[in-house]
């Protein structure tokens, strides 16, 4: 901050010069405050995840019973890929972006984000980007499965307008992400406050700029891919076509090199969650602040090096999959030290039974599974079994709903009184988490077992072979209990947005900087931001008032004009 | 008193899910398995890094339940214990986990050969062909080189498998039928989108990635019908496109390719002379018309055939 070529003091009271925004709609359509970008991408995202789910739950009825004839099959693969692509374009990454722009800059004691407007920039391309996607239920949605696999989503099989809409899907909600994370690299690196160096900064903080710098190197590879799928579709050329020269490998090699990253894009902010709230309830610091935040780096260089172990299936040379296999094993040792850090932080802590440990307790048990079964996935010759059957299904749902939601659940428990100034139901909260937690375990556990018997992912109907119905049955009744658990935390967050208790500035005595302000904080953020002396600045400030005049430790925010 | 009953349950519970496990179908806790090699190895390798994960799990959860029950926030218990590392604990746990991974990628290449290489076909097994015209690209040839070499065509959505050992020409569409403890080895096409060839209870699967060939192999050593899918979308037909092994004795297995060339031969001849008859009717007609223009110039020059001739196709 000092090293900043600005020559006239900082004025102190920034309010000075700040124009009311309009009132209303226009308000928010015309708003660069980093705190309204984050709501809209908040309710975004969230109706997504209600589109999203539902789709989930039509998947599951149809696959209640075998050989099934509710929905017919392209319908079913547009589900399919409707559901896999609103999940991790539409839900997943903006409700992570959301977190981002919200907290970073409360967090890092900034009063915005480096460029208000390409944030606002940001979340207009996603809502355009999930509207032209959503727009192709009126012509033809895509039929080829999230991944869009050529030459299957070429013209001669697909000719339909549904891939177009995904491509530019792909397009708007990419370009929407890239600059979202270059606007949160360029705040982190430049607007941190006095004191906050690298080693003092929040591990939420570092889990997003590694999350950004990722989505830097990532998604350039799925924005090629995708041109080159849109003029293998209108202009003839053939790079996805073995019969012009091309070679469907490619798009997969192109994808994956998107895709595995992706995965680490939309844990990382989540593992950034978890080690925050779980110090906070468990009273105690972090066990091994460094640990986590050089092993969130190390997940993120590593991440670019597993791709292939999505195609372990494929015609290539063994010693390629031997590489990939020992990558992917590798990649497990930081996730691994992450999760034993987490346990180590509760270890003797003194654990306060709030939703948001909840929540941040079941991730970490949820997503071990997920991670376990990753390593058995690594190992190449057991995943010429595994491999696109329901196994990888259940796979996949441990560490993005397991890992992923349940982290961004432990965040909007966290949260929403920061965001709202009221707090969430407590009562509902626990109901909400207890019945996500039971019905993911029955809906996903069980589809382990139906992959290692053989049923294969994307299908429609399958035979009624051994014990198949049954566990299809167990996973659809459990997907109706996991959809009722979000429904719960829904009615929560719109009951509590009006009637929920006040929350005060610092209702959970955090350790980090956004709980030193009002909630919801007011449009500058801060009028007086203290120094940050430790990578707990909160616990410092309530030491010395508590140590000082005697006064009630929580209430130490300064009053804002 | 209640952390005390929790833990008995849960104690209980364990107990319960390890005298289960055995008793449980195979398939509950493991992939397919039984009448080849190599999908037997694929299953043992996997109930090995299903063993050590159980480990890893069962150590993790446990720490995790244990410390949220024992280390509850009490009125008057024990302050929390401001504890920001330890880094011979951090360092050890690291090295550890890096260890059980280096074991699991050892094993791995341990049974990596049983699963990728065909072993030779027993010795009761059916006469095949020597492999010496068949170069493989990444899947070595059977010791001694004789092998029921199989090319498996996918297509939306279908399967068609060709015996590239018959001297005369012997396919079929679906269903793939082979001779007891012979090894086959299999070559997978595709001629159009990406397919998937998986039949569980013979090994993995292998992608059919048009413009590429992939191979894999299996041999089974007991009799039956193995059933299995596709694996990859390929489109509407995707979860349609499923397909058998049948596996018969040699002399049945012998009987049948005998039955089917012929019926394939018949078949073609059959076509062949349907062609020849309309190809005579037409010329008895006169109507080699290439065009439709050209028909009707003809029809104005000459008078139309008589009625009895019309009806030929």
């Amino acid at each position: 901050m000092e090293a900043t070529t600005v020559t006239r003091p900082r004025p102190e009271i920034v309010m000075r010069g700040y124009r009311e925004p309009p009132k209303g709609w226009l308000g928010w359509l015309s708003t660069t405050d980093h705190k309204r970008i984050g709501i809209m991408y908040f309710a975004a995202a969230l109706v997504f995840f209600v589109v999203g789910g539902a789709e989930a739950l039509l998947i599951r009825l149809q696959l209640a019973q075998s050989e099934s004839t509710l929905i017919d099959a392209q319908t079913y693969n547009g589900l399919v890929t409707m559901h896999g692509t609103t999940m991790v374009f539409l839900f997943v990454i903006p409700i992570l972006a959301g977190f981002a722009n919200y907290m970073v800059p409360l967090m890092i004691g900034a009063r915005d984000m480096a460029f208000p407007r390409l944030n606002a920039l940001s979340f207009w391309l996603l809502v355009t980007g999930g509207i032209v996607f959503y727009t192709s239920l009126f012509f033809e949605p895509p039929t080829a499965g999230w991944t869009m696999y050529a030459p299957l989503s070429d013209n001669a099989y697909l000719p339909e307008g549904g891939v177009d809409a995904w491509i530019l899907l792909i397009h708007l909600t990419g370009a929407s992400t890239v600059i979202g994370a270059i606007n949160l690299i360029a705040t982190i690196h430049n607007m941190r406050t006095r004191g906050m160096g690298w080693g003092r900064m929040p591990l939420f903080v570092w889990t997003v700029l590694v999350f950004s710098y990722l989505i830097v190197l990532a998604y350039p590879a799925i924005a090629a891919a995708v041109t080159m799928l849109l003029t293998d579709r209108h202009f003839d050329t053939a790079f996805f076509d073995p019969i012009g020269g091309g070679d469907p490998m490619l798009w997969q090699h192109l994808f994956w090199f998107f895709g595995h990253p992706e995965v680490y894009i939309m844990i990382l902010p989540a593992f950034g969650i978890i080690s925050e709230v779980l110090p906070v309830f468990a009273r105690k610091p972090i066990f091994g602040y460094k640990a986590v935040a050089a092993s969130t780096a190390a997940i993120a260089f590593l991440s670019m090096l597993v791709w292939a172990h999505h195609m372990f299936a494929t015609p290539t040379a063994t010693v390629v999959l031997a590489f990939f296999m020992i990558s992917s094993m590798v990649i497990a040792v930081p996730t691994g030290i992450k999760i034993f850090n987490w346990l180590a932080t509760l270890w003797r802590g003194s654990i306060v039974f709030k939703t948001p440990l909840y929540f941040g307790a079941g991730m970490v048990g949820l997503f071990t599974i997920g991670g376990i079964t990753g390593v058995q996935l690594a190992v190449f010759p057991a995943d010429w079994q595994l491999h696109d059957s329901y196994f990888v299904v259940a796979h996949l749902h441990y560490v993005l709903f397991g890992g992923s939601v349940f982290g961004i659940f432990a965040g909007i428990y966290y949260w929403f009184p920061k965001m709202s100034g009221r707090m969430l139901g407590e009562g509902l909260g626990k109901i909400s988490f207890w019945l996500m937690f039971v019905g993911f375990n029955l809906t996903f556990l069980i589809q382990h077992s139906a992959g290692l018997s053989g049923m294969p992912r994307r299908v429609y109907q399958y035979p009624d072979t051994g014990d198949l119905e049954l566990y299809n049955l167990l996973s659809t009744i459990g997907s109706f209990v996991l959809g009722i658990g979000v429904l719960v935390t829904l009615v929560n967050i719109v009951r509590s947005i009006r009637n929920g208790k006040i929350a005060g500035n610092d209702p959970w005595q955090g350790n980090t900087l956004e709980w030193f302000t009002q909630s919801p904080p007011p449009p500058n953020n801060f009028d007086v931001i203290p120094a940050v002396r430790s990578v707990e600045p909160m616990k410092d400030i309530r030491r010395e008032v508590a140590k000082g005049a005697g006064q009630q430790a929580g209430s130490v925010a300064q009053p804002v004009a | 008193m209640r952390g005390l009953r929790l833990r008995l349950i849960l104690l209980v519970v364990i107990a319960a899910l390890l005298a289960l496990a055995p008793e449980a179908s195979a398939d509950l806790i493991s992939p397919e398995s039984g009448p080849s090699q190599n999908a037997n190895d694929i299953d043992t390798l996997y109930k090995i890094t299903l063993y050590i994960g159980l480990v890893i799990f069962l150590l993790v959860e446990t720490t995790l339940i244990y410390s949220l029950i024992k280390f509850r926030a009490r009125r008057g218990g024990p302050e929390a214990a401001q504890i920001r590392g330890n880094t011979p604990l951090e360092i050890s746990w690291t090295i550890g986990a890096a260890l059980i991974l280096v074991m699991l990628a050892t094993v791995t290449f341990i049974y990596l050969p049983g699963i990728k290489d065909p072993p030779a076909s027993k010795a009761s097994a059916i006469e095949t062909a020597e492999g010496s015209d068949y170069a493989t690209i990444n899947q070595k040839e059977p010791p001694g080189g004789s092998a029921l070499h199989i090319s498996v065509n996918s297509q939306q959505y279908i399967w068609r498998y060709d015996y590239d050992d018959s001297k005369d020409q012997l396919f079929s569409f679906h269903t793939l039928y082979v001779p007891v403890n012979t090894t086959v080895t299999l070559k997978i096409y595709s001629s159009d989108v990406a397919h998937s060839w998986w039949v569980p209870k013979l090994g993995g699967k292998a992608d059919a990635i048009p413009g590429h060939t992939n191979e894999t192999w299996f041999r089974a050593d007991e009799e039956g019908t193995f059933d299995g899918a596709c694996a990859e979308l390929c489109g509407e037909g995707h979860a349609d496109m499923r397909t058998r092994v049948v596996v018969l004795p040699a002399d049945e297995y012998e009987a049948w390719a005998e039955q089917q060339t012929a019926d394939i031969k018949a078949a073609q001849q059959g076509l062949a002379e349907q062609r020849k008859e309309r190809e005579a009717a037409d010329e008895d007609a006169g109507e080699v018309t290439p065009t439709e223009e050209k028909k009707t110039t003809k029809e104005e020059k000459h008078p139309p055939p008589p009625p009895g001739e019309e009806a030929a196709p």
